[in-house]
């Protein structure tokens, strides 16, 4: 099955409780598969400092930081997981990802970039949003994801979200019948997936078709041209947030928006602790309709 | 005439349809703070009435054989899934595949329906106010669907002996579906549904009658085939 769950907040009074509240609906959508789990958080870029989300079993952190901080010639903040750890650190993208590359090329970067933050390891959605204090967090946007692996493994790497590209990240609630073919199509673009997952395939599609000039809209409506299958997708780019259900609709997803936020979930009662949700508009997407949002 | 209330803040799934399975007949039962839970009043076969007052989650009073289940809120998936006799009626919208594979029995959704009602009806009968989505009626075998409002793309497609009737647009029709010259019996029949589930936005005259054009199947009993 897999569980889903998302948070575009409009107010910022609700900001400091994203963490908070993206947790407890994760929690609920347990029961759809407890296997692994995740989430991307966005919160406002403003020092701008890119964050590195890493993974790296029985890595020094604080060593790694050190070392980039002396390489860029600027601190390196860390907030240190064990196995995994984000570093924010100052200057230009490229030369901050170039930098890393060369002082820890074994290490995962699970994700990257200016807003979003990535967290997911093996294990039910209760202790991982502990183990990463995902409750503490304030942000204005995130999405998380509970796994029942169906089609690869079950391991962080094969745990959702993907984070194909700078802020933007994907959870994926289905099955794809095609990513091998598409993934060797992408493979002849140059673009490499790292595991054999097949919304990692999805993922990379998405990233492929924005980074070519697609807005997010067109990338996920080329997602139905090419990838077959069965799937919600929820998509998250620092300004936007955006639905997308298969032909058939046969995953579930529902919709809830107010004034304040709006929020998806694979079941209604993920959504039902959410202030004001009684006075929310609530809807299913329709088959094949992309729903954004933009901040 | 016995009165329970059941709060589902306080007790489970199982505590709940346990509950409603104790009681007597012509018993009435509330069940409040539902907020989306799945399951309940499932199984009952006591001819009792039961509100479930909030939106509630995924086979809202599936196998039912008796009892009369009100939500005054939306439901999930699968709305009186499997009913054998006694009604579900939804006083909001519903998600997919109400009253999936009903025998018998009634699923009323007031508001609008999602994708698949009435997939694999065997018997029952599903009454919606407002529109049902994609593929409503899809390989219906028995039992008769009633649409208040407009059908989705392919309606009734491989559909079997189940009638649908739809007083709106349909989008498409699905494979071997077809729109039949309406008779009187389907009139009256229309005008009793609508009566049943109090919808007086019906014109029995003016609907549109949807039924199998039987080209893709050969399903008969009688003659001794084997399946």
């Amino acid at each position: 099955m897999c569980g889903i769950v998302g948070l575009h907040l409009k107010t910022p009074e609700l900001h400091p409780r994203l963490g908070e509240l993206l947790a407890a609906m994760l929690d609920c959508m347990s029961s759809r598969g407890p296997d692994s789990a995740g989430v991307a958080l966005y919160r406002e870029p403003s020092d701008g400092r890119l964050r590195l989300s890493l993974r790296g079993d029985g890595r020094d952190w604080d060593a790694l930081s050190r070392d980039l901080a002396a390489d860029l010639g600027a601190a390196v903040e860390v907030e240190n997981f064990g196995d995994a750890a984000t570093l924010a650190a100052p200057g230009e993208p490229g030369r901050v990802l170039a930098a890393l590359e060369r002082m820890a090329p074994d290490i995962a970067l699970v994700g990257h970039g200016r807003a979003m933050e990535v967290v997911k390891d093996v294990g039910p959605p209760r202790d991982i949003c502990a183990h990463y204090r995902v409750g503490e967090r304030a942000g204005y946007q995130g999405i998380g994801h509970t796994r029942m692996a169906t089609e690869s493994a079950v391991t962080t790497e094969h745990s959702h979200p993907f984070a194909p590209r700078a802020d933007m990240s994907l959870v994926h609630n289905g099955s794809f019948s095609n990513p091998a073919t598409v993934r060797r199509r992408l493979e002849r673009e140059g673009i490499h997936c790292v595991t054999d997952n097949d919304t990692e395939v999805a993922a990379r599609f998405v990233a492929h078709q924005v980074d070519s000039g697609a807005d997010l809209s067109d990338a996920l409506r080329m997602v139905l041209k090419e990838l077959d299958g069965f799937f919600t997708l929820l998509v998250t780019t620092e300004t936007q947030f955006a639905v997308m259900r298969d032909s058939f609709a046969c995953k579930p997803a529902v919709i809830a928006e107010t004034d304040d936020y709006v929020a998806v979930a694979s079941e209604y009662h993920a959504l039902a602790d959410l202030p004001g949700v009684a006075d929310a508009t609530v809807f299913e997407p329709v088959p094949e309709e992309v729903y954004t949002w933009t901040r | 005439m016995d009165q329970v209330t059941l709060n589902c803040a306080e007790l489970t799934t199982r505590e709940v349809n346990a509950a409603l399975a104790a009681l007597p007949d012509g018993s009435r039962a509330r069940i409040l703070e539902p907020w989306g839970r799945h399951n309940l009043a499932v199984g009952l076969v006591n001819r009792i009435t039961v509100e479930i007052e909030g939106n509630a989650g995924y086979f809202i009073g599936g196998l039912g054989d008796g009892p009369d289940v009100v939500v005054d809120g939306f439901v999930g998936w699968s709305a009186g899934e499997n009913l054998m006799s006694g009604t579900v009626r939804v006083r909001g919208n519903a998600s997919e595949c109400t009253g999936a594979s009903a025998h018998g029995g009634a699923v009323i959704v007031e508001g609008d329906a999602s994708s698949r009602a009435g997939i694999s009806l065997k018997g029952g009968t599903v009454l919606v106010g407002g529109d049902v989505g994609h593929m409503s009626g899809f390989m219906a075998q028995a039992g008769v669907m009633l649409v208040g409002g407009d059908a989705g793309h392919a309606l009734g497609d491989s559909l079997y002996e189940t009638v649908i009737y739809v007083a709106g647009s349909i989008a498409s029709l699905g494979s071997d579906a077809r729109a039949e010259d309406l008779t009187d019996d389907d009139v009256l029949t229309v005008k009793q549904l609508a009566a049943l589930a109090g919808f007086d936005h019906i014109d029995p005259e003016n609907v549109t009658r949807v039924a199998s054009a039987r080209q893709l199947y050969n399903f008969d009993a009688l003659k001794d085939q084997r399946y």
